[in-house]
């Protein structure tokens, strides 16, 4: 009777504690798929937000740059150029710049400490707050450069990018801040990336001769591809959508212009600005640019994933 | 020429200078943002620290006045943030509970990782738009529009997925035997996670988790339309569902502001941002490298 008990008693323990296991594990679950539920929460809410402007102007809102509260028209062309430009050109200063950095961090020419040194200088970058890059570009960048546009105007005045007449803030400002916020990003990447090469690739390459920079060209490079082509998608993902060192710097004018030394405009700066006044369906029409937005980065960030996934190193 | 010496001109060994300082030369430029934009914030923002601006509400921007203090953005973005933190840190280790401890890396876990990699590069003024959506037009708040709430909510989204990967991640790295030992003297699952698993990972996914909140500290896009910005002190619990300021956005409304006084300003919330998110970011690294070393397993 009293064994019996005492079986019983056990058996009611392990009950109750298998269900506060069962309870547990459906909490993390549901915590879990918070993550699924928030993200489509933010593509649902933003579309259907969007859904009154898309309506009107369909896909004309992507190739009209009239963006006029007072008519009520809106287009979002010289947004979506900026974003596109902005990101692409500050990408192509970054890429060689950080993969030089992540070579000379992953190479042995100074000793182990300098390279440390550039390594966390470089990540340590990546933690200042964007909008503290906007006040220092503001105030200390633009006077700095402004003499170089003039000069650059002046004899690079006839190639179009370069074709107005340099006034204070500008889209090639956004381009050098943007270079400062991806730089810690793609050289952090590029140096995983070129740290996972197996070393054996290397000494194979110095024994049939090669030189080290035949050997980093020809051998390692290569290995690393996928990892640094990674990285520069996720940068351009995070260009695309940064806002406050852009906004600070850019201009804000909704003036189309080819010029990168006129003011400008990218989505996510047309949104920092103008979300807080606006109303009606110039709401729904800001909701269809953050869409686009949403879209061109999650293009970028799929894909990236995609390609770590598909080649990422097997040595 | 004996060719067994190191023969300065031969191009291949010319080539390779050239490439050496080219990267030497690239490392150069890319530390030095950080000296410039760090010595520059030493600089203008240490001259303006005084005991006034801790304790004094900003004046509003207009002729020369004295700008006055900052303390209602300094308390604003410790209140956004622990706002951001309560939200996003229990969501955030539940979840990589879930992805490291139970789930057998099935379809469903491959698509939480993946909603997690997406949601990181996630737009953060897409955050502030959907929160915006969510809350401040709905007015679901107690029929508040802009608020401290609705701000650290949307810091929270952005933390998310920086916390559930420290936790996924930090108890990946868990040695398995430990699992089978706690099981193996009768301990049930959710007891070995909390007592055994969670434990062992801790430091590490501590020292995630600081890192995402300095990281969400600095973040203002997504506060500039759902938390807004506030000239007045934070004075009770009530004032969380009106607008708040933040460090953040301090900096750039006064930013934009043709007067020198909230320039000024501007520049001092910067000094302490700056120096509190570096000082955390360092921190945590030698904390991190010093866990390293001593590593019991």
């Amino acid at each position: 009777m009293e064994e019996k008990l005492t079986l019983f008693k056990n058996r009611k323990r392990f009950g109750i504690e298998k269900n506060i296991d069962l309870i547990f594990k459906n909490t993390t679950l549901a915590l879990s798929s918070l993550v699924a539920i928030v993200l489509f929460g933010i593509i649902l809410v933003v579309f259907f937000q969007s859904f009154e402007s898309f309506s009107r102007y369909g896909l004309n809102f992507l190739v009209t740059s009239e963006w006029n509260p007072v008519k009520d028209e809106y287009g979002a062309f010289t947004a979506i150029y900026g974003t596109l430009v902005t990101s692409l050109l500050s990408l192509l200063i970054t890429i060689p710049l950080g993969v030089g950095t992540a070579i000379f961090i992953t190479e042995d020419f100074v000793p182990k400490f300098v390279r440390e040194t550039v390594g966390s200088f470089v990540e340590l970058l990546a933690a200042i707050p964007s909008v503290v890059l906007g006040l220092w570009a503001i105030f200390v960048m633009e006077p700095f450069f402004r003499e170089f546009f003039v000069f650059l105007h002046k004899f690079f005045g006839w190639i179009p990018l370069f074709s107005s007449e340099p006034a204070g803030r500008n889209s090639l400002l956004a381009i050098i801040i943007l270079v400062v916020m991806l730089l810690p990003i793609v050289t952090s990447i590029a140096r995983d990336s070129l740290n996972q090469v197996p070393k054996k690739l290397r000494n194979a390459s110095y024994g049939i001769g090669a030189s080290r920079w035949k050997t980093i060209f020809s051998v390692i490079l290569p290995a690393a591809l996928s990892g640094i082509m990674a990285g520069v998608l996720l940068a351009l993902g995070r260009a695309m959508g940064e806002t406050m060192a852009v906004t600070m710097i850019i201009g804000n004018s909704n003036v189309f212009s080819w010029s990168l030394l006129s003011p400008g405009y990218t989505i996510s700066s047309m949104l920092a600005n103008q979300f807080g006044e606006a109303d009606g369906s110039q709401v729904s029409s800001l909701f269809y640019a953050a869409f686009v937005l949403m879209i061109l980065s999650l293009v970028v960030n799929i894909f990236a994933q995609w390609l770590v996934k598909k080649f990422s190193l097997k040595y | 020429m004996n060719s067994l010496y190191y023969q300065k001109k031969l191009s291949r060994n010319v080539g390779d200078k050239f490439f050496t300082s080219l990267s030497v030369f690239c490392a150069l430029i890319a530390i030095l943002p950080l000296i410039f934009v760090v010595t520059y914030i030493l600089i203008k923002g240490g001259a303006q620290i005084t005991p006034e601006l801790f304790t004094l509400e900003p004046n509003p921007p207009g002729d020369d006045l004295d700008a006055g203090g900052i303390n209602p953005a300094l308390i604003g973005t410790l209140v956004i943030t622990t706002i951001a933190s309560i939200i996003a840190i229990p969501v955030g280790v539940g979840g990589g509970i879930y992805l490291a401890e139970y789930s057998k890396g099935g379809a469903f876990s491959k698509f939480i990782r993946f909603g997690v990699n997406v949601l990181a590069g996630v737009p953060s003024i897409i955050a502030g738009v959907f929160i915006y959506a969510l809350i401040v037009s709905t007015k679901i708040l107690f029929g508040s529009m802009y608020s401290g709430f609705a701000g650290g909510m949307a810091l929270s989204i952005l933390m998310l997925p920086t916390v559930i990967k420290t936790t996924d991640e930090g108890l990946k790295l868990v040695p398995n035997e430990l699992r089978y030992a706690s099981l193996g003297i009768g301990a049930s699952m959710y007891t070995t996670i909390l007592k055994i698993t969670l434990p062992t990972a801790f430091r590490s996914i501590a020292t995630g988790v600081v890192l995402g909140i300095a990281r969400a500290a600095g973040e203002t896009a997504p506060l500039i339309f759902t938390a807004l910005f506030s000239y007045y002190y934070i004075v009770g619990f009530e004032d969380l569902f009106y607008e708040m300021g933040s460090l953040a956005v301090l900096i750039y409304n006064f930013a934009l502001e043709p007067y020198d006084a909230q320039n000024k300003l501007a520049w001092a919330a910067s000094f302490i941002l700056v120096i509190s998110i570096l000082t955390v970011n360092i921190f945590s690294r030698i904390f991190a490298a010093f866990t390293e070393k001593t590593k019991r397993v």
